[in-house]
């Protein structure tokens, strides 16, 4: 049976063993430092999933898959322009995630947002049509890869600066809860982001106002070129919220069934007015940074041992046919159903035309002065 | 007999209530009694004994307004000098000195567009407080966040009463994070909120200037349209007294370059409250540059509802030879120019410009028509100021009506300095604006 690589982790991660992984129960470490005595969840429990969710979360996953590679081609082919950060291996995360959240949640990520979109149910066909800058994309060709919203999916951004939307963020949960209308905000950012200054002086605000959002960290243990270890004293991004009481949990994030399971519980945390919760996602990014990295600071052995071992389609596609919950032939015409849509979306947004030059000068201002 | 003097109790405190006096004559005190309640123009403030001794005489009575810094107001005795003559010894205990304020005074304001309805005479201040009161009334979704907003009353008092009316659930002290509470504010304006985001100073709004621009400012570009981010950022900018170069920047010409940002700095308390009330109301976010120095200055506001559109000039006071263009506190150092031209027989128009972004160009280029001549009065640096910009438009479009080159009177090209001396000299002074005033005049 197919299971995460206990490897992955300790070699990234000077050798300190993994907590909290819903799948190694065994693997606690020894010396976790004495936890604070403020109120915290309990260990998440892998989510059970009907036959309709997996093949559900199946399809998003793949996807997101087809649509980055897409975009990787498109982009060497000079159809996408400026940066390109690609999802690509970290699918589990945000499709895990979206699946528990309700509609009127509110979303927000840093510059690597193709899959959140796609996760959130927005068209491909408007997204691939903003990365190759047209008329027909979300942002009306103004935004980009970096910057795309959709209000009507409560989609908040697609944000260029590095952890600029974590306070973001905190002000989206700051909204519900100052509306009381029972919805959450989940800011994604990534172990890079974790290491600036504006991330803790969100944490402090949102425990100390208990605001409804949960942070999650997407460590693919690369801040641009730079490992987890070389750049941050806690490599465990689980406990950054500690010194603000913001309890965190870590994440198997190559693994759908650990991110949706630990979704589960953080939702119903901090929608129960608990306040706000940290989830480290452990994920791993198969492409470089942009399209224009060429990732020289991993082995390619390391990479390679990532897809082969914890690939989270990968892993979910054999768990389903080891449950019989569907075939290789089953799956196999969800992967055909995929790349029709991902065809038709870059057809599409090769053929519609570029925004009109009067656009130029619109949406600089909403009033009249 | 040593007497105390009203100390300065605030950087631009040049006179105080004497609220209460905590002592009587024949008492003894202690050094560290607390003899007296002053209100300053932020707060009520404890008046401690230095020195030991018996209260001889209170010097001014409890009630007194306008009491000068540097006034007697109590005289103590020494414990070994009760009952001894007065000392020729110079007094003892907070030798305070009347700082001199290098604030230019607020000169008589000629309006020609002056509001025909009845007024009250308000301080900037308390105009502030009103539009803000008055927009919360109006819209739920209205709310202030800040550093010392709530509790403390507004470290400039300018929330004052407004934890009382609208609770902290809408009046939201912050813990001292710039960067973050900007942030957060940001984010609960695209999450449909209207957030009044006050920093203490702009001087501290440099840690947040990345959401002020990049989050806020380009938002609605960016997503084509889609999302709104509906804010206000506001609070003292420019320099105030004696806080020195950290602390003394006018920020104006900074925000004025940004696409997507609405920029106000207003001069007088009208418009102060006028156009807060607009910036609150508007769909696009806001920089609403205030001045510390005129918080305490008082002018006549229109009673009721009163707004005033923004991206509009105002005509502060009309003339014929030369224009004066200004904005925020350097509108009363050309008015004050204004006046000691008029004394020498050269008439000038004054030109409030109230908006920096959308910049009304048409209500210079009006005046220069009329005129002629123009002088850009600034208190900011005058390096690509909005001095500058000014004399840009004068070039590019007033070409023909200019009978003289655009001169600029602005601060020295130097971080502020805290010298009384050095600070005078570095700021912008009304006899410089006569003097180039003059020199386009060619008088």
């Amino acid at each position: 049976m197919w299971a995460p690589s206990a490897t992955f982790y300790t070699g990234l991660s000077r050798q300190r063993k993994v907590k909290h992984l819903a799948r190694s129960p065994g693997s606690k470490a020894a010396s976790a430092p004495k936890k604070g005595d403020w109120p915290r969840p309990h260990e998440p429990e892998r989510f059970v999933a009907s036959r309709e969710q997996l093949l559900d979360m199946y399809r998003q996953m793949v996807l997101i898959r087809r649509f980055e590679e897409r975009a990787g081609q498109l982009y060497g082919m000079g159809q996408i322009g400026g940066f390109c950060h690609l999802y690509i291996g970290q699918e589990a995360v945000v499709v895990g995630m979206q699946a528990e959240l309700s509609r009127g949640d509110s979303i927000i990520t840093g510059y690597r947002d193709h899959g959140h979109m796609l996760a959130c149910g927005i068209d491909a066909k408007a997204v691939m049509a903003e990365l190759t800058g047209r008329a027909a994309g979300i942002s009306r060709g103004k935004g980009g890869s970096m910057h795309m919203f959709s209000v009507e999916h409560g989609f908040y951004g697609g944000h260029g600066i590095v952890a600029a939307q974590v306070p973001l963020g905190a002000g989206l949960a700051f909204a519900h809860k100052y509306r009381n209308d029972g919805h959450i905000a989940v800011t994604y950012f990534g172990d890079g982001a974790s290491n600036q200054g504006q991330v803790y002086e969100a944490f402090n605000m949102a425990e100390l106002w208990t605001l409804p959002v949960i942070f999650i960290i997407e460590n693919n243990q690369y801040a641009m070129g730079t490992s987890v270890n070389r750049a941050s004293a806690e490599d465990q991004l689980y406990r950054r919220g500690e010194s603000f009481r913001v309890p965190g949990l870590q994440v198997d994030g190559m693994d759908v069934l650990a991110v949706r399971g630990a979704a589960k519980q953080a939702i119903e945390w901090v929608r129960g007015g608990k306040g706000p919760l940290l989830l480290e996602m452990k994920t791993y990014r198969y492409r470089g940074h942009s399209m224009s990295d060429p990732a020289k600071y991993r082995s390619r052995e390391e990479v390679q041992a990532m897809r082969e071992k914890s690939d989270p389609i990968e892993g979910l596609k054999h768990e389903i046919i080891e449950a019989g919950h569907a075939d290789e032939a089953a799956l196999k015409a969800i992967d055909r159903e995929v790349r029709e849509v991902v065809a038709e979306a870059a057809d599409f947004a090769l053929e519609a035309p570029e925004p009109a030059l009067a656009e130029l000068t619109t949406d600089v201002l909403l009033g009249t002065y | 007999m040593p007497q105390i003097l009203l100390p300065a109790m605030s950087p631009t405190m040049e006179e105080g209530t004497l609220a209460k006096w905590l002592v009587a004559v024949g008492d003894v005190v202690k050094p560290g009694d607390v003899i007296a309640e002053i209100e300053t123009d932020k707060a009520t403030m404890e008046l401690e004994a230095d020195d030991g001794g018996t209260v001889t005489a209170l010097l001014v009575a409890a009630g007194a307004e306008g009491v000068k810094v540097g006034t007697p107001i109590i005289a103590i005795a020494g414990e070994d000098e009760a009952e001894a003559p007065a000392p020729a010894a110079p007094a003892a205990t907070p030798a305070p000195v009347a700082a001199p304020a290098p604030a230019p005074a607020a000169a008589p304001v000629t309006t020609p567009e002056a509001a025909t309805g009845p007024t009250r005479r308000q301080t900037v201040r308390e105009a502030l407080r009103d539009a803000m009161a008055e927009e919360m009334r109006a819209d739920g979704t209205v709310f202030v966040m800040g550093e010392e907003v709530a509790e403390y009353q507004g470290a400039y008092k300018v929330t004052q009463g407004l934890l009382e009316e609208f609770g902290p659930a809408r009046v939201i002290d912050t813990p001292i994070t710039e960067y973050g509470f900007a942030g957060l504010g940001t984010g609960a304006a695209m999450g449909g909120l209207k957030p009044i985001v006050e920093f203490m100073t702009f001087n501290f709004a440099m840690q947040a200037i990345d959401h002020i621009i990049n989050s806020a400012a380009k938002t609605l570009y960016m997503s084509g349209g889609q999302m709104r981010c509906p804010i206000v950022f506001r609070g003292p900018n420019g320099a105030a007294s004696r806080v020195a170069a950290q602390h003394s920047q006018n920020f104006g010409p900074w925000y004025a370059s940004v696409p997507g940002l609405i920029v106000i700095a207003p001069y007088s308390a009208d418009d102060a409250k006028g156009l807060l009330k607009a910036a609150i109301r508007s769909p696009d976010p806001v920089v609403f540059l205030e001045n510390e120095l005129l918080y305490g200055q008082s002018f006549d506001v229109p009673d009721g509802e009163h707004v005033v559109p923004i991206g509009k000039a105002r005509v502060v006071r009309a003339g014929s030879d030369v224009t004066l263009v200004s904005y925020s506190i350097g509108v009363g150092v050309a008015l004050a120019a204004a006046d000691t031209l008029a004394a020498d027989g050269i008439s000038a128009e004054v030109i409030d410009l109230r908006t920096l972004r959308p910049l009304d160009r048409a209500s210079v280029l009006a005046s220069l028509k009329k005129t002629n001549r123009l002088v850009v009065v600034e208190e900011g640096w005058p390096t690509c100021s909005i001095a500058s910009e000014i004399m840009a438009i004068c070039m590019e479009d007033g070409f023909d009506d200019l009978d003289a080159p655009v001169l600029r009177v602005t601060n020295a090209d130097v971080p502020l300095p805290y010298a009384a001396n050095l600070e005078k000299a570095a700021l912008v002074k009304a006899e410089d604006v006569v003097s180039a005033a003059r020199a386009v005049c060619y008088r």
